[in-house]
């Protein structure tokens, strides 16, 4: 009997490290995956700068600069101002009896300054009556009848009850219900320093106080008296089966007040009325007007004081220097699937199931490593992106939406992260169904489908449901724009909106790779190879 | 007694209504070539592919030197395997496709350059894998086979796509792995690959094992005593040997095909009635012959 061969290849490990050892080596020595990884890069960045390109704002006699408040968060501040110079401290009290609203026809704005539509009482043709929810009425402080300027607010709203507000974003309820000549209001707003003070009564006597801020800087003579604004209305028509138009209309509000009661030094020679922020850049809002008789002002206004919402109208945000990561996505998921049913078509995967009998091992292996080179090449896809990207949108006159440095770099590393996460799922399909073409569109029906294709093209309802519940649901780590409950905005995620916060929806994504990973390595481990 | 370094004990395997393996059992031993031959569609993948742990079997077990092969802790290095040839990313170099081998079990790249050198790919190693010839492709099979310079070796149908000269290489190189200790499983179709190289051979069909046996006992139980004899009096000689009980068939003009008497009695009958004759020779079966009459009962497909 011969004796065993006894092999003389030195002592080593075939341990988890080695398999991804191995596994890199196959991707790095391909040159076709190695292009593919490119391709990631350059197709988000290619796409992104098409689409910032297209981006193009243009205005006659150059574009109006949006107003910023005073957090540098880009504001709508438009409204009638009906004011006088209050130094020091002081305060106002009046009484809100009416607050009644119109809807101009088309007729009536059509071919006119919207400047001029409205103003001073002008009676409007064909006017729906209809008062918006956030139309407002009530008393300002202003530190100035500057654009953007800081301020406090107390005010009656269509829908919504009592409000205290300040500098655009804060919002504090009062008690709810709307009101009338039979049911008024009482409003008192007082400056001490910095400090501005919210009340409001039923009857004038029993005062609550809603809300105290501070208003840091607030200089020593402020602008301080009556407003009325009324927001926009967005008309929604569905007429074709996946066309929705939407048009926004501007909207006018009146409010009635009574026995106004001034406290403080009022050095100013009496109320003046000013429309400011009329013709607002890319908010429709129309004149208004104000008239007093007796301790009766009547005051009309259009706009809102509000922080500006709805990315089409005035700005943009680094997700339209990031549109390109669609063409990224497909890429990843190309590259994602293929770098497993690449093997299964050249029967390669024998030879790695062989070399590697643990077979969980080496699906988590090649996630690792297909995960980890998409995540790379998608994060320097998305970098450029964003910094050529804005280039290009300020280079076409956009407004960029500031944001901190901080909240970009979680957009591009979120970014890179739904790309990595999108490859390892495509890789789990890939292996689940042995079939390049199969996967590639199963994963991208999943995830690419929903919100490119079918999402504007259905209710918001179930538009915002699917960016819950499908993997489309990973988009959300490009949100950068916060929801403002006191703004009926476009909240839809092809404005930039997300049901989901950023990570909350990676979550979901990562919750759907985990599964096709899971189900990908059972499989793998019951079939024959 | 050595274990065996390949032990195959009664597998049976299932693919939908047709029964692959049906209690396939046989050993493969240390130092012997062992030829594993059937027709196309016999079993002999996927048996080869059971030992490696790829496809499971509903019944039975295959054991590499007692341990089932997902048990091996470096699998390269107790079993080469060669199972596709083509199974290759055409844009990965030869070389590299050993390289993400060696990485896997923790080998050394100069290990790759050693049976590179071994197999003779030279500088093709260093081209894309998807300009290969079939017969380089065998040969970095071969080479990945060799990579963990493994005790035991299963490949399947190696010659496939070889020139001639390619084959009479590969029979050699065979015969040295096993020279030097080795358990090597060749599988091939064409049992006349195997003459000269198999020591011990299992043949195989329809899922059946249908023999187990050394090359000289698998021609000497077929060649059956048969014996060719060349006459210029074959009218005359087919009757006298009719006569002493031959059952007698003529063959060509000058030749006959006996049986039922041997060599000896054959000359002697043949010179007692003085008829010429120009050679009487007992007829040994080719290799190749006695696996056709082995296996025609287990032809699946067989030619109508």
């Amino acid at each position: 009997m011969t004796r065993p061969y006894q092999s003389t290849v030195p002592a080593g490990r075939a341990g988890f490290a080695q398999l991804l050892h191995a596994e890199w080596t196959k991707f790095r020595t391909d040159r076709g995956w190695m292009i593919g990884l490119a391709a990631v890069a350059v197709a988000t960045v290619l796409m992104s700068l098409l689409s910032a390109a297209g981006q193009q704002r243009q205005c006659q006699g150059g574009c109006p600069s949006t107003p910023v408040g005073p957090a540098g968060e880009p504001v709508t501040d438009a409204f009638y101002f009906v004011h006088q110079p209050l130094a020091g401290s002081g305060g106002i009290t009046v009484r809100v009896t009416s607050m009644t609203g119109l809807i101009p026809s088309v007729a009536d704005v059509v071919g006119r300054p919207l400047a001029s539509v409205g103003r001073d009482g002008e009676p409007l043709r064909d006017a729906q009556p209809a008062l918006q929810p956030w139309a407002k009425a009530g008393i300002i402080v202003a530190a100035s009848t500057e654009l953007g300027s800081p301020y406090a607010a107390v005010m009656v709203t269509g829908g919504h009850g009592v409000r205290m507000q300040y500098d655009y974003t804060h919002d504090t309820a009062g008690a709810a219900g709307p009101i009338s000549p039979a049911s008024p209001r009482w409003l008192r707003l007082t400056r001490a320093g910095d400090t501005l003070t919210g009340s409001e009564s039923a009857d004038g006597v029993d005062w609550r106080e809603i809300d105290t801020v501070r208003l840091a800087g607030l200089p020593a003579t402020v602008e301080a008296g009556l407003f009325v604004t009324s927001p926009e209305f967005a008309e929604v028509n569905r007429r074709l089966p996946f066309v929705t138009f939407s048009s926004d209309r501007p909207t006018q509000a009146t409010g009635v007040f009574q026995d106004v009661v001034l406290q403080g030094a009022w050095p100013g020679a009496g109320w003046s009325g000013d429309d400011l922020g009329v013709p607002n850049e890319g908010y429709p809002a129309i004149g208004g007007g104000f008239h007093q008789a007796g301790a009766v002002l009547t005051v009309s206004g259009s706009g809102d004081i509000a922080p500006a919402v709805g990315v089409d109208g005035v700005g943009r945000t680094i997700d339209d220097s990031l549109a390109g990561v669609f063409a990224g996505l497909i890429v990843a998921i190309v590259l994602g699937a293929l770098f497993i049913t690449a093997e299964y078509r050249r029967g390669l995967i024998r030879t790695t199931l062989a070399v590697s009998p643990r077979r969980g091992r080496v699906l988590a292996a090649k996630a690792i490593v297909v995960g980890s080179a998409t995540f790379v090449a998608g994060l320097a896809g998305a970098a450029l992106s964003v910094v050529l990207g804005e280039q290009v949108l300020r280079a076409n006159h956009n407004f960029i939406y500031p944001s901190s440095a901080l909240a970009e770099l979680g957009v591009i590393v979120g970014t890179a992260g739904l790309l990595a996460v999108a490859a390892v799922a495509a890789l789990a399909v890939g292996a689940m169904l042995r079939h390049g073409a199969g996967a590639i569109t199963a994963v991208f029906v999943a995830i690419v489908l929903p919100f490119y294709l079918v999402l504007p093209a259905l209710p918001d309802d179930v538009g915002r449901w699917l960016m819950r519940v499908t993997p489309a649901a990973g988009f959300s780590i490009q949100q950068v724009l916060p929801e403002y409950p006191q703004v009926n905005g476009p909240y839809t995620p092809a404005s930039g909106y997300y049901p989901l916060p950023a990570w909350a929806g990676f979550a979901v994504l990562c919750a759907y790779g985990a599964i096709a990973l899971g189900l990908a390595v059972l499989l793998l481990r019951r079939r024959d190879a | 007694m050595n274990e065996p370094s390949i032990a195959v004990l009664g597998l049976r395997k299932r693919f939908g209504s047709m029964l692959a393996l049906d209690g396939v059992s046989f050993t493969v031993r240390p130092g012997e070539v062992t030829g594993f031959v059937g027709p196309n569609g016999a079993g002999k993948s996927t048996t080869m592919r059971v030992i490696l742990g790829l496809d499971t079997a509903d019944e039975g077990s295959a054991l590499i030197c007692g341990r089932r092969y997902r048990d091996l802790p470096r699998p390269l290095c107790h079993v080469g395997a060669l199972l596709d040839a083509g199974a290759l990313q055409p844009g990965r170099s030869g070389r590299n496709h050993l390289l993400w081998l060696a990485h896997s079990q923790g080998l050394r790249a100069r290990r790759v350059d050693e049976v590179i050198d071994q197999l003779g790919l030279g500088s093709a190693a260093r081209r894309p894998a998807g300009g290969y010839s079939l017969g380089m492709r065998q040969r970095l099979g071969i080479a990945a086979a060799l990579l963990g310079d493994p005790p035991v070796l299963v490949l399947d149908e190696p010659f496939n796509g070889m020139d001639p000269e390619g084959i009479v290489w590969m029979r050699g190189f065979l015969r040295s792995l096993a020279a030097q200790g080795r358990a090597v499983l060749v599988s091939s179709h064409l049992m006349s690959e195997l003459q000269d190289t198999a020591d011990h051979l299992v043949v195989i069909g329809r899922g059946r094992l249908v023999a187990d046996t050394t090359v000289a006992e698998l021609i000497a139980g077929v060649s059956g005593g048969q014996v060719t004899v060349r006459t210029s009096a074959q009218r005359q000689a087919m009757s006298v040997l009719a006569g002493a009980g031959a059952a007698v068939a003529a063959v060509a003009s000058d030749t006959l095909t006996v049986s039922g008497l041997d060599s000896e009695r054959i000359v002697a009958v043949l010179s007692g009635n003085g008829l010429p004759f120009a050679e009487v020779s007992a007829r040994r079966a080719t290799l190749e012959e006695a696996y056709m009459e082995l296996t025609r009962e287990a032809v699946e497909y067989q030619a109508r």
